[in-house]
């Protein structure tokens, strides 16, 4: 079965993980702790933001209302966005970003490497296969420096420490599916996240051992963003992305 | 981004006669020099000082444009400027390592940089407070780079000359980029060809002054154009700049903001009005709009990334500690 319209909320809440992280990334752009990390930051940025534009620019088309990729990416209301709160997490220090990187990174290269391998969405499948190299690109380079930053200095330990303390709770919305998602995947265009989970656990697990990390036992998981419920930090966010398309409607830049 | 006609460089050396005249028999016969090669003290200073500044002036460089990442209009142009600005930190990064060639550290350069003892280019002093901005300074800036840089692929040094190869094709695709920027603005709304002219002003005259000082007053052009780290006086690329620069505004329909421009019939060049370079004296030595604000992020960065080179040192040592206590215990 090719992808139907209903398929593109699924789709969207894809995009908008990859929008969103790509352009937390592009703020370090001129602010990261050596010349070769700005490098690394922007390269991921790059490819997330490029896997967000190839999505919607699919969404858009299946959908075949005439929205383009910058409608969807722009042009949309907060509560319309339907990212996890994983991804707008603010930057905080780099051992926040690297680990919010390595829990989206691990969970993302296995979902890519699934979709590629099995979608009924031959677009879909051609997408996932480019973004599943990207992805495991970005869960060795993270996954590095969660190691480094976990068994380095007495402070970088303790940084990282605080940040899995706080992102740790927004992973849980990584693994639930949302109706449109449950009807993406009975229809074989996506994965079952929850199919995922063993691996992540597995993944998490061997590089908080390597970086002498203690696994948090964390009660409730926060969720939200897949029903476009963001925290306070998400319309800032967008205030910056949508500010020319804003200020300046309709005009082509 | 570029390198600006040389800021106050001291060429002065003190090595023999003989062993002078033997290098620039070299240079006249436009042998590249090698790391490893005997070179005047001079020669070395210089080139560390003006390989220094161009790598500056790339990190720096990044500031103003990073500017308008995060407010890109669209995901296209967003994306060409996160790579563009990335493009910039690997030019730096090349460039300094051209300069570690010379016996000069990455980190030394750095703390140079931040405490305002190096220089960069003036041209990042100035603020890019609209789109319209990135587009002028990828048409503009990076276009005057170009004039710069084409001559430096030539450079007698041969790291600087190699790196420059690279640079300047990446620079030629920015470039292009800009002007394309410029070129949507200038067939917009009128809202957005105002943008392009207001920008247009802005950065006119900065760009001018990138090729340094005029040729009557630049202290150190001489023994750099005989050793062959310059080919071409600041005066000489100025005007090459300004007679491509010219049509391309005529194209977009914009206006060059200078009143006393004319074409010479005679030269083939255009004649351009006086430049002040009291604005320039005063952004060089720490006067313009943006030089505190410039460095503040730049320490800021430095700062606040300590502790994770801290951590990353502390962890390598950790792993080579652990490889030889293995490797004992397997002997």
């Amino acid at each position: 079965m090719a992808a139907v319209e209903t398929h593109v909320p699924a789709i969207l809440e894809i995009a908008d993980d990859c929008l969103i992280l790509g352009h937390r990334l592009s703020e370090w752009c001129g602010h990261a702790p050596i010349l070769e990390e700005e490098m690394a930051l922007a390269n991921m940025g790059l490819d997330l933001l490029g896997q967000a534009r190839a999505l919607y620019a699919h969404a858009g088309e299946i959908e075949d209302k005439g929205r383009t990729e910058d409608d969807l990416a722009f042009l949309r209301r907060e509560r319309e966005y339907r990212n996890c709160l994983l991804v707008e997490r603010r930057n905080g220090d780099f051992a926040h970003t690297m680990l919010r990187q390595f829990y989206f990174a691990a969970f993302m290269q296995p979902f890519w490497r699934d979709v590629a391998a099995g979608s009924t969405d031959a677009t879909l499948a051609g997408i996932a296969a480019k973004a599943e190299k990207e992805m495991a690109y970005h869960l060795r380079h993270s996954g590095e420096w969660v190691i480094r930053m976990g068994d380095g200095t007495e402070e970088s330990a303790r940084r990282m420490a605080d940040a899995v303390i706080e992102l740790h709770r927004y992973t849980g919305e990584l693994f639930m599916a949302s109706p449109a998602r449950q009807q993406a995947i009975a229809s074989g265009l996506l994965p079952d996240p929850e199919s995922l989970r063993a691996e992540w656990d597995e993944t998490i697990a061997a590089v908080f051992n390597e970086a002498k990390l203690e696994m948090p036992e964390i009660r409730v998981m926060q969720k939200g963003g897949r029903d476009g419920n963001h925290g306070e930090d998400m319309g800032h966010l967008l205030a910056e992305l949508q500010f020319m398309q804003r200020a300046y409607p309709g005009q082509t830049w | 981004m570029y390198s600006q006609g040389l800021i106050g460089a001291d060429s002065s050396t003190t090595e023999s006669e003989e062993f002078l005249a033997a290098f620039q028999a070299r240079i006249d016969r436009e042998e590249k020099i090698e790391p490893n090669d005997p070179m005047p003290e001079g020669y070395r200073r210089t080139l560390v000082r003006q390989i220094g500044q161009h790598a500056h002036s790339e990190i720096v460089g990044m500031l103003p444009e990073g500017n308008w990442i995060t407010r890109a209009p669209s995901l296209r142009r967003k994306i060409a400027l996160l790579a563009k600005v990335q493009d910039e930190g690997g030019h730096g990064l090349y460039l300094y390592s051209a300069a570690e060639t010379l016996g000069v550290s990455r980190e030394q350069m750095t703390e140079e940089l931040l405490s305002g003892k190096a220089k960069y280019s003036s041209i990042f002093n100035y603020p890019t407070p609209t789109w319209a901005d990135i587009g002028a300074i990828g048409w503009l800036v990076d276009g005057a780079a170009i004039m710069n840089q084409i001559p430096l692929c030539r450079c007698s040094f041969g790291p600087y000359a190699r790196a420059m190869i690279r640079v300047c094709k990446e620079e030629s695709f920015h470039q292009r980029q800009g002007y394309e920027i410029m070129m949507t603005l200038a067939r917009g709304s009128e809202e957005q060809k105002q943008m392009a002219q207001e920008a247009l002003n802005r950065w006119w005259w900065p760009s001018l002054m990138m090729f340094g000082p005029s040729d009557t007053d630049s202290t150190n052009s001489d023994q750099s154009m005989k050793w062959k780290i310059k080919r071409f006086s600041n005066d000489e690329l100025r005007q090459k700049f300004i007679t491509a620069t010219v049509p391309q505004a005529e194209y977009l329909g914009l206006t060059v903001p200078d009143p006393d421009l004319k074409w010479n019939e005679e030269t083939k060049l255009y004649d351009h009005g006086e430049i002040d370079w009291s604005e320039f004296k005063a952004v060089v030595s720490g006067n313009g709009q943006m030089n505190r604000d410039r460095i503040r992020d730049r320490n800021q960065a430095w700062d606040d990334g300590a502790w994770v080179r801290e951590a990353a040192l502390a962890n390598a040592r950790k792993r080579a500690d652990n490889q030889h206590i293995a490797r004992e215990a397997a002997e």
